[in-house]
């Protein structure tokens, strides 16, 4: 298979897949309501071959793993910080098991979820540490591409970068950050905006870069286009369907598969090479979106 | 600038030493702990709190004039306690069973000790019977519950059912605050009030508690 970054930047627009949390929550409701989303990597591993396979039928050629809090520092609220290898090892191979050669096994890796200094207690040093300890394994493990996404915080992002970097020099990364549109356009909780994080993601090693999350698919339009005036690099989108609202106790995402689809686009006009989805989105929006890509 | 602007200019830009230092010295001249939190330490935050409701600064700038007014409580805190000044309430604050974020909760605690209200933080995985209990037994004016996850935000109401059960509507303010929550969600589960922020979380305490109500 070639290299997904040979692939972009041939103009091939890729699809990702979409959310992991929901399908967890159907699947593994009990053992979600015990521990977090990765403890399900060393209960129930068939649980994530399965979601895999069900993204990788609804045309994804991009599988991310079940690793988003796979972190020691984060792993380290549920007391499984012990299990970091484990935990991230299972998640590629189940990956793997569903997707073979069919598509790229995308090693996901989120947030600490820990402030850095002088915000919050954590020196970079052992920010750097806990995702060295994660990527190593990720990409030991035989991950095609990184996905550091729904950062907030630039350093904390440039730390994920450094720390991929140093352990591979060709893996390819791709890196994400969260925005919220504000009166003086769009900027992250933590104040990044879409020219630093692009300008300063690529610098720091990052391939790939661009926005996942945040509130619907019409801001990552104007999102993407943003970003293109930082940078040429390939840029990827992972929407998700909107913000959720609870009816009775359950999250419900507003936007459907057939109204992201409508702007996928928009999206590749502004020079978006991966398209995929964040929370709220389901196989059946992976599988619209799928649809319109091979419509272009 | 008299000391207490300095105080506040210091706190607003983030130097917790600075703010520290000069609390420090305010105390030295005999101000009174009052007039140097209300002129000095809240004024600061004010500046931080309009500034971030206007987006003109993000979350770090609100942390950092945070830790500077926590550490400016620190040298206030022997004194204040010494003149007895009257308790603006209780807030009992917690994040919900099974979620583990708490920075944002983290903020409001250190915010409304700043305004001078008493904070009795339950930390984060909080279980709905505790929220409730603390609540009760402290005579708190305000139940204070955050969650960042959907699914975790359903708790919530069961907190809420909770202290409809125990009759206390109309007793215990009742303020929920995250990402995933909505002004309509707090309308939804019969919460009093909602804070899309740190910021408003506490500006609405301000607004929905008289002194000393109702404990």
């Amino acid at each position: 298979m070639k290299s997904i970054l040979e692939r972009v930047k041939t103009k091939e627009v890729l699809v990702g897949d979409g959310a992991m949390g929901s399908l967890l929550m159907s699947m593994a409701r009990d053992q979600m309501k015990k521990n977090c989303s990765e403890s399900v990597n060393l209960a129930s591993p068939e649980i994530l071959a399965k979601i895999a396979g069900m993204y990788l039928d609804a045309g994804a050629q991009i599988v991310q793993t079940n690793t988003f809090g796979g972190s020691p520092l984060k792993l380290q609220d549920f007391s499984l910080e012990k299990k970091t290898e484990e935990i991230n090892q299972v998640a590629v191979h189940a990956v793997r098991q569903a997707v073979k050669n069919e598509a790229y096994i995308s090693g996901s890796c989120g947030p600490s979820g820990k402030l850095l200094k002088p915000y919050g207690s954590i020196d970079p040093e052992a920010m750097y540490e806990s995702f060295f300890r994660q990527i190593k394994v990720l990409i030991e493990e035989g991950v095609d591409v990184l996905c550091i996404e729904t950062m907030t915080d630039i350093n904390e992002a440039k730390l994920a970068i450094q720390a991929a970097r140093d352990i591979s020099q060709t893996i390819p990364i791709m890196a994400t950050m969260t925005f919220n549109f504000t009166p003086r356009g769009f900027h992250t909780v933590m104040g990044v905006t879409i020219e630093k994080a692009a300008k300063e993601l690529i610098a720091q090693g990052a391939n790939m870069t661009g926005s996942n999350c945040g509130n619907g698919i019409e801001n990552m339009v104007l999102i993407a286009r943003k970003f293109r005036e930082f940078t040429r690099v390939p840029l990827l989108i992972q929407s998700n369907a909107g913000l959720p609202e609870l009816m009775d106790g359950v999250p419900v995402y507003p936007e459907s598969p057939e109204f992201m689809a409508d702007k996928v686009e928009d999206l590749v006009n502004a020079g978006v090479s991966i398209i995929g989805g964040c929370c709220g989105t389901t196989p059946e929006h992976i599988r619209a979106i799928r649809q319109a890509v091979d419509a272009l | 600038m008299d000391i207490l602007e300095q105080i506040a200019q210091f706190l607003a830009d983030g130097d917790e030493e600075k703010t520290a230092e000069l609390t420090e010295a305010a105390i030295g001249q005999g101000l009174t702990p009052r007039l140097i939190l209300d002129r000095g330490l809240i004024a600061g935050m004010d500046i931080t709190g309009k500034k971030f409701r206007d987006q003109e600064v993000f979350l770090p700038e609100v942390l950092l004039s945070a830790r500077a007014m926590q550490m400016a409580m620190e040298k206030l805190k022997p004194l204040l306690l010494k003149d007895a000044l009257p308790s603006r309430g209780k807030v009992v604050l917690g994040t919900v069973q099974g979620d583990l974020h708490d920075i944002g909760k983290n903020l409001v605690a250190i915010m409304l000790r700043g305004s001078g209200y008493e904070v009795i933080d339950l930390g984060t995985d909080v279980p709905a019977e505790r929220f409730i209990a603390t609540a009760i037994k402290e005579k708190a004016s305000v139940i204070g519950v955050s969650a960042l996850l959907t699914t975790t935000m359903p708790l919530m109401r069961q907190v809420k059912e909770l202290h409809r059960k125990e009759g206390l509507d109309g007793k215990i303010k009742f303020l929920i605050g995250g990402a995933p929550v909505s002004e309509k969600y707090a309308e939804e589960i019969g919460a009093d009030g909602y804070g899309c922020d740190a910021v408003q979380a506490v500006e609405w305490v301000e607004k929905n508690v008289k002194k000393g109500e109702p404990a």
